[in-house]
């Protein structure tokens, strides 16, 4: 039964119907995340104190740049879908909303981008 | 919508914290931090970019008294997150939801957390980052 009043489609009120996406993509990101992030503070640790010539050295072993790529990805996906949740939760301002999603979403995609460039750059 | 003077719900603050609700709201406060971690590893990588001096800028600057206080918090709140996100994923297969498991399961995450926190501090002071 539709409980919903033509006014309220009209108006485009309720569901986006995105809901489920988001969710689902929320676990996969995460999924990746449990192995990945382990990876990564294995890799962070290895790298303490290093020159940039150490690094390089690092970036030399292909397996460990497509791990960082993989990793950044994954991260600022989940980033950004978990900030979107929360920002829904807590700002109630219609306009700063959804000017703060897409925000969010700008400047996921962004600071990605630069970590995926700057690994292949090394 | 909140208009007049309607009886409301007891807000949050009414209900005495539990072990669930704490460690509920410690996943969305870690995830956030996580997230600005996110930035700082876009710093520690583009850094590379510009050069040796500036690559040892960014790591004297999280080689720091400063620097060190922040990424212990990250890898505080990635293995909280971490280890929390896995209780997630149970929950979201169904498992896990009899109180005494979610209490169990609670205290499990921040004891794997702790103890990964720390052993990664260990880890990495021993392994000459002194």
């Amino acid at each position: 039964m539709e409980m919903r009043s033509p006014l309220g489609r009209a108006r485009g009120l309720g569901s986006a119907k995105d809901g489920v996406a988001h969710w689902w993509a929320q676990r996969v990101t995460g999924v990746a995340l449990v192995p990945l992030s382990l990876w990564f503070v294995y890799t962070a640790v290895s790298l303490v104190g290093a020159d940039l010539d150490a690094f390089r050295a690092w970036s030399d072993e292909i397996g460990n740049r497509l791990l960082m790529i993989l990793f950044s990805i994954a991260l600022f996906h989940h980033a950004q879908l978990g900030v979107q949740v929360v920002i829904e939760d807590y700002v109630h301002n219609e306009a700063v909303k959804i000017s703060s999603v897409v925000a969010v979403k700008l400047i996921a995609v962004a600071l990605a981008v630069s970590c995926i460039l700057a690994v292949l750059y090394l | 919508m909140a208009s007049g003077k309607r009886p409301l719900s007891p807000h949050l603050q009414i209900y005495r914290p539990q072990i669930t609700s704490v460690l509920s709201i410690l996943h969305r406060i870690t995830g956030v931090a996580l997230a600005f971690g996110a930035v700082l590893l876009t710093y520690w990588l583009t850094s590379t970019a510009y050069g040796p001096e500036a690559f040892a800028r960014a790591q004297a600057l999280l080689g720091s008294w400063f620097g060190r206080l922040v990424l212990f918090g990250m890898t505080f709140s990635l293995f909280y997150h971490l280890a929390n996100g896995i209780r997630h994923l149970a929950w979201d297969a169904g498992w896990g939801y009899e109180l005494p498991r979610l209490r169990a399961t609670g205290i499990a995450v921040v004891v794997a957390a702790v103890v990964l926190t720390a052993l990664t501090w260990v880890w990495a002071y021993a392994a000459g980052g002194a």
